[in-house]
């Protein structure tokens, strides 16, 4: 549906990470005489880091679509993580936080995780969509809470001793099979279900989504819950792979989640976006952190260069909109 | 008096106040089936008042409503819109980042699978059946899957109102439909309109161009302060007549007047 409109902007991101991993290439061979690409085992660290923060770009995408905003992606993982972790230690645990529950089936820190990322969103979703608040300040708020809960619960310890059975889900290829599943679902349900239909209608003209008979509150609650569970799952595919859960777990990784969402073209005045230009966004990201390291430039100088491509983003974007705005 | 067999909306004693401001009196309005009526009148007359008690963006203050011989309360326009009452707004209320197809089907959608709110849309059957609503219509829009953004506002205006007319609604009703746009454009929605009488689907039309109105509809309504004053069978009275009730001054003081 979405295709001939959009389909030169996704082309034109691919180009955008393409010739970044090109210009990393050229760089490497000019200055430490090394190949970036050429390096598999660089490729996999790459797609590993950015699996986590994607499977959150994967919901906040939906959230920006609404044209709405989603700053407690980070939080919930964190708070997601702790407690998930804290139902999949292992028996031999040195000081559990439950002793009555060693051992699990790991089936129940996974819904446990993703019920409190679901209830996090639920909030979100519920006094965005009740109370007039605008989004960016009732994600905010989670953001803070989240953040103080994930510490509150265990005061302040690290979670840790989680069973091998747990933990096999952060490793090897697991948390990149996880966010390419999360993204290829989400990515047809926005193109062929009624929720995507819906959620492409509410950020488009809010007032004509509701004279057409959609529950637009229903439909936010909805959106924002997704949202926060997949920052649920990223906690717990996190918390596995890192094999311990801390309360500063995924800290910034809401900002480079949006950041994400929107080099891939979503729009934040919603009503345009897809997830397939999320996942080149994501790995825009991904290729830049990467090649900064690879060319041993310092961390602050990424910060700024990835500052100044999500400011061009949107600055992009809002020309895309002023010239649709002047056609109709 | 009608046979209530025929009359498909009617309103008794309907009134609406703001606070002191007494924006619709004791309005007793009937509509025929397949009949096409204009409510005119000056600025701050009631008309939109009057659209607005029946399509649910307000309730009455006080007075009855009844749609196909039942007395109906709607409480939204969402109510309104259930029970077979189809508004063309002035700001035609489409989505503009969604193609032809989506905001026809918009709360409706043809499904290919149902499993709530995450059921497969039948995107071919939208598409079918968007291109044979528009080939109704007679609007050359040339390719559906564009968005509504990026077409004309005549396009634009034909795809709301085949929206409203697609739906085998009981009623329709518009308010200024031509007002933004161009000649050619209003030309085409004026088309549309006639073939809603073909069709037999009733309409109230609101606008301030009495040359459209005596072109289009059967009777006509005149409103003056929140009152109705007259109604009269449009092909049985002119330009001047009408005026004078919309002003609420003797005839021959318009005689050079622009309004038709």
């Amino acid at each position: 549906m979405f295709k001939r409109e959009n389909l030169p902007a996704e082309a034109s991101i691919f180009a955008v990470f393409v010739g970044i991993a090109v210009l990393f290439e050229v760089l490497g061979w000019l200055f430490i005489g090394k190949s970036f690409l050429g390096n598999v085992q660089r490729l996999e660290i790459i797609i590993l880091q950015v699996s986590i923060f994607g499977i959150i770009a994967v919901g906040v995408t939906q959230v920006i679509i609404t044209s709405g905003i989603d700053l407690s992606g980070g939080a919930v993982l964190a708070l997601s993580a702790m407690v998930a972790a804290s139902f999949a230690q292992s028996v031999d645990a040195f000081a559990p936080i439950f002793p009555q529950f060693l051992g699990l089936p790991i089936i129940i820190p996974i819904a446990v995780g993703l019920a409190v990322g679901a209830a996090c969103g639920w909030v979100n979703g519920s006094i965005t969509a009740y109370t007039g608040i605008p989004p960016f300040i009732a994600t905010l708020g989670m953001l803070v809470t989240a953040r103080a809960v994930a510490v509150i619960y265990t005061e302040g310890q690290p979670v840790y001793s989680l069973s091998d059975s747990f933990t096999v889900i952060g490793s090897g290829a697991w948390p990149v099979l996880v966010f390419f599943v999360v993204a290829v679902v989400f990515h047809l349900v926005l193109k062929h279900t009624v929720y995507g239909k819906h959620t492409y209608a509410i950020g488009s003209n809010e007032k004509a989504a509701r004279v057409a008979g959609i529950n637009v509150r229903r439909h936010k609650i909805m959106v924002y819950t997704i949202a926060g569970s997949l920052s649920g799952l990223a906690g717990v595919v996190m918390c596995a792979r890192a094999t311990i859960a801390q309360s500063g777990m995924g800290t910034m990784y809401e900002l480079d989640a949006i950041s994400a969402v929107v080099i891939g073209g979503t729009s934040l005045f919603g009503g345009r976006g897809r997830i397939s230009g999320t996942v080149i966004g994501v790995c825009i990201l991904g290729v830049i952190t990467s090649g900064f390291t690879f060319l041993r430039i310092d961390f602050y100088y990424q910060e700024i260069v990835k500052g100044m491509i999500i400011v061009g983003a949107v600055m992009l974007d809002q020309r895309r909109q002023a010239k649709q705005r002047s056609r109709s | 008096m009608n046979n209530q067999d025929d009359i498909i909306l009617r309103t008794d004693n309907l009134t609406k106040r703001y606070g002191g401001v007494h924006a619709l009196e004791e309005a007793n309005f009937t509509l025929k089936k397949g009949e096409h009526v204009a409510i005119v009148g000056d600025n701050g007359a009631g008309k939109s008042t009057f659209v607005r008690q029946i399509t649910g963006v307000e309730q009455p203050t006080s007075g009855d409503i009844f749609f196909e011989g039942k007395r109906v309360e709607f409480n939204s326009p969402l109510e309104a819109r259930e029970a077979g009452i189809e508004s063309v707004f002035q700001d035609l209320a489409l989505c503009n980042d969604l193609d032809v197809p989506s905001n026809l089907f918009l709360g409706r959608e043809e499904l290919l699978f149902k499993f709530g709110p995450f059921s497969i849309l039948d995107e071919k059957k939208m598409m079918r059946k968007a291109k044979e609503v528009l080939e109704r219509t007679a609007i050359k829009i040339p390719n559906l899957s564009n968005h509504v953004g990026d077409m004309s506002g005549g396009q634009r205006q034909c795809v709301a109102i085949s929206r409203s007319a697609s739906f085998a609604s009981k009623l329709i009703i518009m308010d200024e439909p031509t007002a933004a746009l161009g000649v050619q454009e209003t030309t085409q929605v004026e088309n549309i309109i006639r073939s809603l009488k073909d069709q037999g689907v009733p309409l109230i039309l609101i606008s301030h161009n009495l040359r459209q109105v005596f072109n289009l509809v059967d009777k006509i309504w005149v409103f003056r302060r929140g009152r109705i004053v007259g109604e009269v069978i449009a092909s049985e009275t002119d330009g001047n007549e009408i005026v004078s009730m919309i002003t609420g001054m003797q005839g021959g003081v318009h005689e050079k007047a622009s309004y038709i």
